[in-house]
């Protein structure tokens, strides 16, 4: 068996992070689109402490840690504006929140 | 040397069948549990690459206190009806357009930097050296890295501001 090297961590990232892309731009509900931005986030992370591992440096895994920071922000806020919306528009599909549309 | 190779390919598989059939159910509930194997599965490949402190992270904050957050809100928005409805919207072709030409830059990047970084090699089985994982990452978080650090929790409050103004019916 090939032993695991850097470059496995580095195309599992990449596959994590282009199936969150895949999320984000495919489904109607906000929901899961807010899970698919954490699959992103976490592809990152991956990459980060592959890097610092690799590289022997503790800065991977610091910044590892301020993405999960800006992480637990961003779902915080962003399921609290869901629930606003959800009280005005009575709609969790993000293609039927349209008002901006010309 | 190979029980590592078997821990991270489970892991890998673990993350990966979490990720895919987190962005394709049809309930957001089903989406959540499967997020959480997804998470598990890199939790466990940072243990793979002695991030224990991480590791210990991802469990709390993201398994415990993020997903609690997700399953909250789906019990409160009520998701019944559009679980029945459309799932993907009409956007299909250029989704896969878009991650097709980032899949493709990555890739190219990928190869090129193999040579450059030599990332061929297996990386260093040896422990980080002097001390746990999480006093190391204490000792330079509190001391490189301090100023970020404070940033990062004034982010934090603002967030805790935010989102309690964002889901309050009457300020």
């Amino acid at each position: 068996m090939v032993p695991v090297t850097t470059i496995h961590y580095l195309a599992l990232s990449v596959a994590l992070l282009l199936i969150g892309t895949i999320g984000v731009l495919t489904r109607r509900n906000i929901v899961v689109i807010l899970m698919s931005i954490e699959l992103i986030l976490n592809a990152v992370n991956i990459n980060l402490i592959a890097f610092g591992r690799q590289l022997e440096n503790m800065a991977g895994q610091i910044f590892a840690i301020f993405v999960i920071t800006v992480a637990v922000a961003e779902a915080a806020v962003g399921l609290g504006i869901l629930i606003a919306l959800f009280r005005n528009k009575e709609t969790v599909q993000a293609d039927e929140i349209d008002l901006l549309k010309w | 040397m190979w029980l590592d190779a078997t821990f991270f390919y489970v892991f890998a598989l673990m993350t990966l069948a979490g990720a895919v059939m987190t962005v394709t159910r049809n309930s957001a509930v089903h989406s959540a549990i499967w997020l959480i194997v997804s998470l598990l599965g890199v939790a466990g490949l940072y243990l793979l690459q002695r991030a224990e402190f991480l590791f210990a992270v991802q469990i709390v904050l993201y398994i415990g206190g993020i997903m609690v957050l997700f399953l909250f809100v789906i019990m409160l928005v009520n998701l019944d009806m559009a679980a029945k409805e459309r799932q993907f919207n009409g956007q299909a072709w250029v989704a896969l357009a878009c991650v097709a030409v980032v899949g493709l830059e990555l890739g190219y990047f990928w190869m090129k930097g193999a040579g450059a970084f030599k990332l061929a090699q297996p990386a260093l089985p040896k422990a980080m050296v002097m001390g746990g994982n999480t006093e190391r990452v204490g000792d330079v978080l509190f001391s490189t890295y301090l100023l970020p650090f404070e940033i990062a929790s004034i982010l934090l409050l603002v967030a805790v501001v935010g989102s309690v103004v964002m889901a309050k019916k009457r300020i």
